[in-house]
């Protein structure tokens, strides 16, 4: 299969990047070469192979559930490009 | 005396509790190195001067029951360390300061070490030659204008011209070994679960793993005893009784299975790679090993699957920049095209181009297709590993199928840069551990490595095949200093 440059602009708008004409050229040829890197799965049957999500056999360990607060709002904001002092602030939502 | 830098971390270790040499002697000579080898650009961050206050601080008052007693490290980019910037190599995160620390870094910092500062890697550790870094290409010690390996390129490049007694990186598909192969260093990837994912930058959740990287077998024993932890931070941590695997290690090769699979021998693989190969083989059979030949018949679609699994994970994992809580932001006319607009200016090509493969094959119509068929190519590759380790102990390989190349060789071909990893990736995919020791040199004077893979949780024994092998292979580094 082929990917086109319609579907580089679908999965752009999807993973939230956006894409120019020229940039999306030139992901549209690295893509297809990935691809037809990948598709060589397809010479494989797994019809009898469960999927592996995890190597790790163990069971997720429970916790308690309970606040561990660290009183570290002000630095946590200090990492933010933009803050009121007390919350993040965003472009506006809803007009 | 020999100089500072030249010693072995057990070296250094033994000599600071004999009280021959002081922390802020050792730490100023790696600083002094460090300050004479801006060109290989292997820092991103800096943190001499606080380092040498904790080496004055640990002078007045030593502690040396630690395991590495006011011993100086620089970690890859990727461990958040609190209080000084993280940047995971990319211009998203170039000014986070992070207000926790990696339970592997602060392992560390518990058994006396000193932080040196913050080492250059591929942005987000995606990339085999350190060139996807917003800081710019990393140098490899071994000559000028090669690539150090990735991801972890500037821990390897750092380690092997001796700016860090020791450092750890982190292991996906290889960003341990490939490097450790390329600057004639060992590298370990431990088991999936043995050291705790807790604070650092997230890749594949399901593939990551960190590892030292040392001057040698008995460093990378006492490194791994440090970081390997139970950790309730990470849900995926395992609760296994680990060793003490400096004290246990030991030549013990003698009736050892040894594995040597036959997919590994690929086409196009320099002789000098084959005849390495065969060395090991024969060092380890006159050691006492028996060799066997084994199959594990899917490896040649390991590659393939980790292409799908690792971008999708990163696609979910990366999804949280979005310049909103922290890191870059680029004004938009509304919150979508600040988004897009801050992820399109905030990562690098290689970063957005694994995001847009992972954010494809998890869409809807092409899940099946691609990720769920993915997982069940990588149950096959575990089962293949699993079939030959009830016949061999431990597996042995070259580390990558060629020596390090010319830094821009292999920037405008993804494929050919994601073949650097197919004798790596694999170990991944089924969460094993595996070692790679420096065991010869190309006909340019690149070193080669050797890759040692065992079953889950036996890193004390292949450590200890690789402690045989070191001795045997006696590999000399050729470094000139031509960066100087």
């Amino acid at each position: 299969m082929t990917i086109d440059l319609k579907t580089v602009k679908k999965i752009s708008k999807l993973a939230r990047i956006s894409v120019d004409d020229k940039k999306a050229k030139k992901l549209e040829s690295d893509l297809n070469s990935i691809f037809e890197f990948i598709e060589k799965l397809n010479q494989l049957d797994t019809s009898k192979s469960e999927p592996l999500t995890s190597v790790v056999d163990a069971k997720l360990q429970l916790r308690k559930d309970e606040i561990k607060s660290q009183n570290i709002r002000d630095q946590i904001l200090k990492n933010s490009p933009d803050d009121n002092k007390d919350f993040f602030v965003v472009p506006k939502v809803i007009e | 005396m020999s100089n500072i830098t030249d010693l072995t971390l057990v070296d250094l270790v033994e000599k600071i509790k004999k009280k021959d040499l002081s922390s802020k002697e050792i730490t100023k000579a790696y600083v002094e190195r460090a300050e004479k080898s801006k060109k290989l650009n292997t820092y991103i961050t800096e943190d001499f001067n606080n380092a040498l206050k904790k080496a004055d601080n640990f002078d007045n008052s030593p502690d040396f029951d630690k395991k590495i007693p006011g011993i100086p490290i620089a970690v890859k980019d990727l461990f958040c360390t609190k209080n000084l910037r993280t940047t995971a190599g990319s211009k998203i995160l170039e000014n986070f300061i992070p207000t926790y620390e990696s339970t592997v870094t602060n392992n560390i910092w518990n058994e006396g070490g000193i932080l040196l500062g913050k080492l250059n890697c591929d942005e987000f550790a995606m990339g085999s030659s350190n060139e996807t870094s917003f800081f710019g290409n990393v140098q490899s010690p071994v000559a000028e204008k090669l690539v150090p390996g990735g991801s972890s390129g500037g821990s390897a490049s750092a380690l092997a011209a001796k700016l860090t007694p020791t450092t750890i990186g982190t292991d996906t598909g290889g960003s341990i070994r490939q490097p450790a192969s390329f600057t004639g260093i060992v590298g370990l990837k431990p088991t999936y679960g043995s050291c705790s994912r807790y604070g650092i930058v997230a890749f594949a959740s399901s593939l990551d793993q960190a590892g030292p990287m040392t001057r040698d077998v008995k460093d990378c024993a006492l490194m791994l005893s440090i970081i390997s932890s139970y950790d309730n931070k990470d849900s995926t941590s395992i609760n296994f009784k680990r060793e003490d695997y400096l004290k246990k290690l030991n030549k013990s090769i003698k009736g050892k299975k040894i594995g040597i699979p036959k997919e590994y021998r690929v086409e196009g693989m320099p002789k000098e790679i084959e005849d390495l190969w065969q060395k090991g083989i024969t060092i380890a059979k006159e050691a006492g090993a028996e060799i066997v030949d084994v199959s594990l018949p899917n490896t040649n679609y390991a590659l393939p699957a980790y292409y799908i699994v690792a971008p999708a994970e990163a696609s979910s994992n990366l999804a949280r920049y979005d310049g909103v809580k922290y890191g870059f932001r680029s004004e938009g006319k509304n919150l979508i095209d600040m988004y897009e607009k801050t992820r399109s200016e905030g990562f690098g090509n290689e970063v957005k181009r694994r995001i847009m493969i992972g954010t494809y094959v998890l869409s809807s119509g092409y899940y099946d297709a691609y990720y769920l068929k993915a997982q069940k190519v990588r149950r096959l590759i575990k089962d293949d590993f699993d079939d030959v380790y009830k016949k061999v102990d431990a597996i042995l390989t070259p580390s990558t199928p060629s020596t390090a190349f010319k830094i821009g060789e292999k920037t405008n071909d993804p494929v050919s840069m994601y073949l650097n990893d197919i004798f790596t990736v694999p170990v991944n995919l089924a969460g094993l551990p595996a070692i790679s020791i420096p065991a010869g040199h190309d006909q340019k004077g690149y070193p080669l490595g050797l890759q040692i893979i065992g079953k889950a949780f036996d890193e004390q024994n292949i450590l200890n095949i690789a402690y045989s092998l070191q001795e045997e292979v006696n590999f000399k580094n050729k470094m000139n200093d031509w960066w100087m």
